[in-house]
């Protein structure tokens, strides 16, 4: 296979090809009539899907840096860069992108009833903008891209999204767009520095910046990493900038919520590990501002999870229980340990899974109830029977529960942080435990119990398009579960990066290589 | 080319598309005094004009390709990148406004063939105020400009509002053009010049008791400047007179006059008053927050479309000081893109205002536009690009320009208006894109509440070409960013050591190549 791969270059177009097919499959969409909309953007993400699977098999886990790397001059004379390539993390989080777009594109078949080519071509600009920001190593062309897949999702909110779409697209927009302009401030900042410090070879590549980037006061890299750590963070989102998230996930439809909680989220915490932490580690793991991350994403665990907990509507629980388990990923990665990034690099995966597919189940639920008040129900498991298994099931790996994808991703995190910031950690641990509690009563008042409400006397059990959408995730789940090791592998290289680059500058952070004895 | 200045055919050659513009427009006035009477009339004078300004458009063309400049140091008029960079934009906005007006006047039945030969007057002042070297042959421009466009603002004379618009411009303006004069009696008086290469020479060697004087001359300059480009405190006519004035007006106003006034503010400040950075740097670093602050927290308060754009068109002012801050060669070029894309952006909202509005668009709110998208979906999408080029998002132009003055701002050491850049900049998402949010969003008012939202074809047409170019050179701004390089090339002596340079030799093959010591090289 890998063999095959190598005979038609595929290393070289591969990152390239994951750009602009849906591009490409966005102007088909637009073209062709509406009835055809959906099919051809299942193709597209399809092919996607195929022609990402190669990455797995041509990644070669075995070495540091990057992969599948590719150069094109774009802008030259201010030295902008097309400039893609992969590590481990990276390669995750393409493979999860391209495994959840055709699900939602699935997902929406039913429940995207109008304007469906715009509805489809968003979603194929917004796959494009997703890989994009997971693959760009220039500055310039990952700030275009994060800030271009802006667009696709505000006008998947505001246009297809529910009763109080139009609140949560503006506020999902200009929050985002606050971090992201001050990031762009500093982006320019480094590049000078940068440039000057290399004698005049201005260039906006991620690798040369970090190369040429002087040691600048501590003060200037604090403003930096903030202006960094602003945009990250609403995008995580950590604990006090989650207030858009809420919103924009309950508002949206099934495919947006599941993409913004399913990948979205992710670009936040892929944005510490590739560039705010690798920039500015003294600031990042400066003792104060470290200990400030870490309680942040402690509250970020407990809060989420309490205010689950009361939450009326269904979709908002999950997307309260995303602060929590985002709080994990920031967790982990603060805990400067093998174990720590390890997880929180998986929690980012699982989260991703898990939280997809409960947002498909709820869509699904939704489109035959059309309510996702949890008091609507009740009962609901003796007229579909195998959506109360799924549920039941995708809710105990959320949980982390052992054997599923969930538990692995969530321990290490915590063992992890233990070894570094105990009291953190055992904080944290009370999270996992709340988790159990909300979901669990809510499947309960949900699922179980007597059959009472009339409304959902004739509800019908799943069909077969929806098996196709979750028996992918369910697999996933297990395999996670059960043998995470080929995972973990291909990811552990990009781990050791992220703590070496964490503690370059850092002398008094813990000595990690000495204590996994490598 | 070569051009001698003493040499009367040089000098014809030198101020071709000026002279061809005066022509034209008085070749009009001849139209409009022998056919007046049918709609027909102005109609015609409508494309005789902009015939005028593609010919004139040609000619600068023509002049920039054959590097045409001048034997020795320019004393009455340039001749350099700059000045046909600064031209072009003028005359693309000129054209564009002189399109969109053909339409409009026919539509609310003001009949002024005269009208035409107003804006070429007004476009030749404009070319005048970026091409002087010397400042009274700016100041000459403006006012030629200025008295133009009183006119143009009252031209709709049933119209009460259009009549105040005028008066409030005529007073204010006439206000500006006294502290302009004086500012330039001062500096006079401080350097004995009024030319502006020698000011340059001039305002560095000044004795210590003219000090004063020249300082007082920059800031009266500033005053007078400030007024016209309706800058924050000097900005209060301008909501009033844009909103008053009919619509193609108000677009010439908020994208071209604007233009001019930068184009010469931005030669006053970096061919004669370089010297002088680390004062004026100051003052203007101040003018322009107060601009972006007060600029897009006004718009934001806006109901009505008209003044929701005039305010908009306000804060545009303060980012386009932010270019000139650290007096940069760079800063120039920035700003000369920005210009562009800006002008391009502005007349396509305002085109599309007029599509949907009747009587003035005084009335027409944000809400009107709900469901274009369902109605017109090209011209729902014409206006989105607009609005997400105004904002300033990749993948537009208006990003690139942006980001060239923030780049400009950042690498000349002034992080801080940077910062406010970005943060007013989101205040103005939350005007522009309410509109978006309407056309695509929001269901229609009612069944026909786009029956007669109409865009002439040609109009549709130009409107594409220009929106294509908005998102081709926001993906690829290479080209244009090196012509807005070439542009600022002439302005040679930079005060302040951190110039936005550039690591890679430029493109072969151009007919400009950058003189030696441009931080382009």
């Amino acid at each position: 296979m890998a063999a095959f791969l190598q005979s038609i270059g595929y290393e070289h177009w591969i990152l390239t090809a994951l750009l602009i097919v849906p591009v490409a499959g966005a102007a088909i969409v637009l073209a062709a009539p509406a009835a055809a909309a959906r099919s051809i953007a299942l193709a597209v993400t399809l092919l996607e899907l195929i022609l990402s699977l190669g990455l797995w098999v041509a990644f070669d886990p075995s070495l540091d840096g990057m992969q599948f790397e590719r150069v094109i001059p774009w802008v030259g004379t201010y030295g902008i860069e097309y400039h893609v390539g992969i590590d481990g993390i990276s390669l995750m989080m393409v493979l999860l992108t391209t495994v959840l777009t055709p699900l939602s594109v699935l997902g929406s078949w039913a429940g995207i009833t109008t304007r469906e080519r715009g509805f489809y071509g968003m979603m194929l600009v917004l796959t494009t903008g997703m890989i994009g920001v997971f693959v760009a190593l220039d500055l310039f062309f990952f700030y275009v891209l994060w800030e271009v897949m802006l667009i696709p999702m505000y006008f998947i909110i505001g246009i297809w999204g529910g009763k109080a779409r139009l609140y949560a697209s503006l506020k999902f927009f200009i929050y985002t767009m606050v971090g992201s302009l001050l990031m762009l401030v500093a982006i320019l900042y480094v590049y000078f520095a940068a440039g000057r410090q290399s004698g005049g070879a201005f260039s906006f590549s991620l690798e040369h910046i970090l190369r040429h980037l002087p040691t600048l006061p501590l003060g200037t890299q604090a403003w930096l990493f903030g202006a960094f750590f602003l945009a990250f963070a609403i995008k995580v989102p950590m604990f006090p900038f989650h207030t858009w998230l809420p919103d924009a996930h309950t508002e949206a439809p099934t495919a947006g919520s599941v993409l913004l909680a399913g990948v979205l989220l992710k670009m936040g915490t892929y944005g510490f590990i590739r560039f705010a932490v690798p920039l500015f580690p003294a600031v990042a793991f400066h003792p104060t501002v470290s200990r400030i991350i870490i309680t942040l994403a402690v509250i970020g665990i407990v809060y989420g999870a309490l205010v689950a907990m009361v939450q009326p509507d269904f979709k908002r629980l999950v997307a309260y229980s995303s602060v929590s388990h985002l709080g994990f990923v920031m967790l982990g990665l603060w805990a400067l340990t093998m174990q720590g990034t390890q997880g929180a690099f998986l929690v980012m995966i699982n989260h991703g899974i898990s939280t997809g597919a409960l947002f498909l189940l709820i869509g699904m639920v939704y489109e035959r109830r059309h309510s996702r008040l949890v008091t609507d129900f009740g009962g609901i498991a003796a007229v579909m029977p195998a959506f109360a298994a799924i549920l039941t099931f995708v809710s105990l790996s959320s949980i982390g529960l052992p054997a599923t994808n969930g538990f692995v991703g969530e321990f290490l995190v915590l063992l992890g942080s233990f070894q570094t910031h105990p009291a953190a950690a055992v904080i944290a641990t009370t999270g996992v435990i709340i988790a159990a509690a909300y979901l669990l009563w809510a499947l309960k008042r949900i699922l179980y119990g007597p059959l009472e409400k009339n409304e959902n006397r004739g509800l019908t059990d799943l069909t077969g398009r929806e098996y196709a959408i979750l028996a992918p995730l369910l697999a996933l789940i297990l395999w996670l579960g059960f043998y995470p090791q080929p995972v973990l592998r291909r990811m552990e290289p990009a781990a050791r990066a992220y703590i070496e680059s964490a503690q370059r500058a850092a002398p008094g952070a813990p000595d990690v290589a000495a204590r996994e004895g490598r | 080319m070569v051009l001698d200045f003493e040499n009367g055919r040089d000098l014809a050659l030198g101020l071709l598309p000026e002279l061809i513009l005066t022509a034209w427009a008085m070749l009009l006035c001849l139209h409009s005094a022998w056919r007046h009477r049918e709609s027909d009339a102005q109609r015609q004078a409508g494309w005789l004009s902009l015939a005028g300004v593609v010919l004139a458009a040609g000619a600068t063309i023509w002049l920039w390709r054959g590097n045409a400049h001048l034997d020795g140091i320019p004393l009455v008029v340039n001749v350099d990148a700059f000045r046909w960079a600064s031209t072009l934009i003028i005359l693309t906005g000129v054209g564009l406004s002189t399109i969109l007006s053909i339409g409009y006047l026919d539509r609310e039945g003001i009949n002024v063939p005269e009208y035409h030969a107003m804006v070429l007057f007004a476009a030749v002042g404009m070319l005048f105020m970026v091409n002087g070297a010397d400042l009274l042959i700016i100041f000459l421009g403006l006012e030629t400009m200025s008295v133009a466009v009183y006119v143009l603002a009252g031209i709709n004379r049933r119209s009460a509002h259009s009549a105040e618009a005028a008066l409030k411009y005529f007073l204010l303006g006439a206000f500006a053009s006294a502290f302009l004069l004086y500012g330039i009696a001062l500096l006079y008086g401080a350097t004995g010049t009024t030319r502006l290469v020698l000011l340059g020479v001039q305002a560095a060697h000044v004795t210590a008791e003219m000090t004063l004087l020249l300082r007082a001359g920059i800031a009266m300059l500033f005053v007078g400047f400030a007024f016209k480009v309706a800058a924050v405190p000097f900005h209060m006519w301008a909501p009033d007179v844009y909103d008053g004035s009919p619509t193609p007006v108000t677009a010439l106003m908020a994208a071209t006059v604007k233009a001019a006034a930068f184009g010469a503010f931005a030669r006053i400040l970096l061919q004669g008053l370089a010297a002088e950075q680390q004062h004026w740097g100051a003052v203007l670093w101040w003018l322009a927050a107060a601009t972006m602050v007060v600029g897009n927290l006004l718009a934001l308060a806006q109901r009505s479309l008209k003044r929701m754009l005039a305010y908009s068109s306000i804060a545009h002012a303060g980012y386009l000081l932010v270019a000139l801050v650290p007096g940069s060669p760079a800063g120039a070029s920035a700003f000369l893109y920005y210009l562009l894309f800006y002008t391009f952006a502005t007349v396509g909202a305002f085109a599309v205002l007029i599509a949907r509005g009747r009587q003035g668009e005084r009335d027409v709110t944000t809400d009107d536009l709900s469901g274009l998208a369902e109605s017109d979906p090209a011209l729902a999408l014409i206006m989105a690009i607009c609005m997400l080029s105004l904002l300033g998002f990749p993948g537009t132009a208006g990003f690139i320009g942006k980001w060239y003055i923030l780049a400009t701002a950042t690498g000349g050491g002034y992080t801080t208006i940077a910062v406010l850049l970005v943060l007013t900049s989101v205040i103005s998402a939350g005007y522009y894109l309410p509109v978006i949010m309407a056309m695509y969003m929001k269901p229609r008012l009612h069944e026909r509440s786009h029956a007669d939202t109409v865009l002439p074809a040609v109009m549709r047409g130009v409107l594409v070409a220009a929106m294509l170019a908005v998102v081709v050179f926001g993906i690829w701004p290479g080209r244009a960013l090196y012509l807005a390089r070439v542009g600022s090339s002439g302005f040679l002596v930079t005060p302040v050591p951190a110039t936005f340079a550039s690591p890679s030799p430029l493109p072969p093959g151009h007919p400009a190549p950058l003189p030696p010591g441009h931080p382009g090289q």
